[in-house]
């Protein structure tokens, strides 16, 4: 599914990725943790192709595709999601008409036929009775609002609609309660399929009781310094990131 | 061959040539109106950047364009814009064409200022102010039409649609109407005004407005300036609004190659309210100027300012927002907001706001923001697969949405919405 080959990227010519290597198997959810700054936001942003980051080296191949030759929208439509640590506001854009654009440029990319309004409403309401979301969150502007609960919620309603193959959630745990976590998690869990993959980034254990990895790997210093199960977890959780660096 | 003098001059000699011919030459204060006013702008000259008032519009396009005497083809066939109410008044170069017009049966009066003019005595001129404003003498000189309109105390008026098309031609043509729109106490009426002209053809619209709005009257004033592309459309509009009245103006500025939407409110008696707000959408060449000019001269009276321009290319926006609140105007709620969307480096954008406040019970706030496309929620939408272009334009489309949203009259609303979703689908 997705392939890191020793990428290394900056930010105004600071190295923040200082060769990544990672490998996400089909049907596998592998955990990214690590402290503040060693470089998680950054991977998650060059993977989704935002501006502002410079690759030095290294690549990337979802499904056998470079990547990080594409537009962000096309890796959206090649199937790549990002679940925002920091959902953006948009006044004036309605969320009923972002999400129909936004699922309708997805299935264009994909070669499936265009929904309608009334079929678009149809399963976005679907979709929001399960993340137990109240239907006027469609007719506000997209995350204009929200409260913190409510933007990481309806991050993963977007992904509930695009279903991509790879979602990489970056920080989606920050700032939710313990009942928004669950339902972000259920609605995680509920995309698990031979053909889905996720990349959790956190900095915390607490997420992955809900969404437990297959894999965990440790990122410090732009580099991924320890891999392991879902045991790895609890050790940092325990003894926290010191331990690693000193071993 | 004579040459056709330019400048003010130019007009000046059209009015002396014209005023045994104009509307209500035979009537005494008709004449004398016009003199003192071809007086006045004999001795003002059109206003140049030197003026504090225009100091970020130059006028020396239209001075020295030397226009003539519009004169309309009359069978000239026009494609009248989309029709939002029954009733309608077409106005072409300034003139009234009843044939094009419904005016019938409608809950208020509306009917030819030239038509009228023996009864408008005392009415006309009531607001305006020649003396101070060139543009305003200009119009009181050569006026030949315009719409007068009055609805009776009580009445819910419905929606009047006011229509101004340009003839095509070689030679500029100019012509300036003279507006006036009465509301009795508790009326209510909502104007929407659709101002159109060919491509490429070079005319001045001059308009002046007289608004009257007494005690409890509402009007809604939506004003769609969708000119010719070499278009000059200089409008002004004086409103006075009474106790408990609201005038509640939306003034869309997106054809034209150079343009001044100037308005001038006096809210004059208590809980009186007044909104003010629009949109500028500029392409490449293009100018646009909004200049307010609002009195808060009674207490407890509220108003509410928005302005939203979008720039392209090598295009000029100008915002100026002047705020009076008198001594006596105690419990003032003014609040005015001037924001600019710049799409390209060559675009400029001028915002002058002005407070002058002289009651010490007040509360009054401004703000101005310029900025390009947030790069955040660009790439936040891209990353969900929208296109970049189609991104853009979803932003710019809810940047200018915001704007409209705030227009309170539904049938208004959607003309104003259905204008600028189709200006940028145009300019995408």
């Amino acid at each position: 599914m997705l392939k890191i080959e020793g990428l290394t990227a900056e930010v105004d010519g600071k190295p923040i990725l200082k060769g990544i290597d990672l490998e996400v198997p089909a049907g596998e959810i592998h955990a990214i943790m690590g402290p503040n700054g060693s470089g998680k936001s950054t991977l998650s942003y060059v993977l989704s192709g935002r501006e502002g980051y410079e690759i030095t080296g290294g690549s990337v191949s979802f499904n056998g595709v470079d990547l990080l030759a594409l537009e962000p929208e096309e890796r959206a439509a090649a199937g790549l999601f990002l679940a925002f640590q920091y959902p953006v506001e948009l006044p004036g854009v309605g969320n009923a008409l972002f999400l129909r654009t936004a699922l309708n440029a997805v299935r264009r990319g994909k070669g499936e036929p265009e929904l309608d309004a009334m079929q678009f409403l149809k399963l976005a309401r679907e979709r929001m009775k399960a993340l137990s979301m109240p239907e006027d969150m469609l007719k506000r502007g997209v995350n204009v609002g929200f409260s913190g609960g409510e933007k990481k919620r309806n991050e993963v309603l977007q992904m509930a609609l695009l279903r991509p193959k790879l979602a990489i959630l970056d920080e989606t745990d920050s700032g939710l309660d313990i009942d928004a976590l669950k339902i972000v998690a259920d609605g995680v869990n509920a995309l698990r399929a031979p053909d889905f993959s996720a990349l959790v980034i956190t900095h915390y254990q607490r997420l992955l009781d809900y969404i437990v990895p297959d894999k965990v790997h440790v990122l410090m210093g732009g580099r991924i310094v320890q891999s392991g199960g879902p045991e790895l977890a609890h050790q940092l959780e325990a003894s926290g990131y010191a331990s690693v660096k000193a071993a | 061959m004579s040459a056709i003098a330019t400048g003010a001059e130019g007009f000046l000699h059209r009015f002396d040539g014209l005023r045994q011919r104009l509307p209500g030459a035979r009537l005494a204060w008709v004449q004398a109106l016009r003199e003192a006013a071809a007086e006045s702008f004999r001795a003002q000259g059109f206003p140049t950047r030197r003026l504090e008032a225009w100091k970020y519009t130059d006028l020396r396009l239209v001075a020295d364009a030397g226009f003539e005497e519009a004169l309309s083809v009359v069978d000239a066939e026009f494609a009248l814009p989309p029709a939002h109410s029954r009733w309608r008044a077409v106005f072409q170069d300034g003139r009234l064409r009843e044939d094009l017009s419904t005016l019938e049966e409608a809950p208020f009066a509306a009917a030819s200022l030239a038509a009228g003019l023996s009864t408008l005595e005392g009415r006309l001129g009531a607001l305006a102010r020649p003396a101070e404003q060139a543009l305003v003498a200009l119009n009181t000189a050569l006026f030949e039409d315009g719409l007068v309109v009055t609805v009776p105390a009580g009445v819910a008026g419905g929606v009047l649609e006011l229509v101004s098309l340009a003839s095509p031609g070689e030679r500029p043509a100019a012509f300036h109407p003279r507006h006036l729109i009465r509301l009795e106490a508790g009326a209510s009426l909502t104007l929407i005004e659709t101002a159109t002209g060919p491509a490429g053809t070079r005319y001045l619209h001059n308009p002046v407005y007289e608004i009257e709005l007494a005690e409890g009257a509402t009007l809604t004033h939506a004003r769609l300036q969708q000119e010719g592309s070499a278009a000059f459309q200089l409008g002004t509009a004086y409103a006075r609004v009474a106790a408990g009245a609201t005038y509640d103006n939306f003034t869309l500025n997106a054809g034209g190659k150079l343009v001044r939407n100037e308005i001038h409110v006096v809210l004059e008696g208590p809980k009186a309210a007044c909104h003010m707000n629009g949109a500028q959408l500029l392409r490449d060449g293009q100018h646009a100027d909004t200049t307010t000019v609002l009195d808060h001269a009674a207490p407890d009276c509220a108003s509410r300012q928005t302005y939203k321009t979008v720039l392209s290319g090598r295009s000029r926006g100008v915002f100026q927002g002047k705020i009076h609140v008198h001594q006596v105007a105690q419990r003032t709620d003014g609040y005015q907001m001037n924001q600019a969307l710049l799409l390209s480096p060559e675009a400029e954008i001028d915002s002058k706001p002005q407070l002058e406040i002289y009651a010490d019970d007040v509360k009054c706030s401004h703000g101005a923001t310029v900025g390009e496309i947030d790069a955040d929620q660009l790439f936040y939408l891209r990353a969900r697969g929208i296109p970049e272009a189609q991104a853009r334009s979803m932003l710019v489309e809810a940047f200018l949405t915001e704007a409209v949203e705030g227009v309170q009259d539904a049938v208004a609303r959607e003309a104003l919405q259905a204008a600028v979703t189709g200006w940028w689908e145009k300019a995408a």
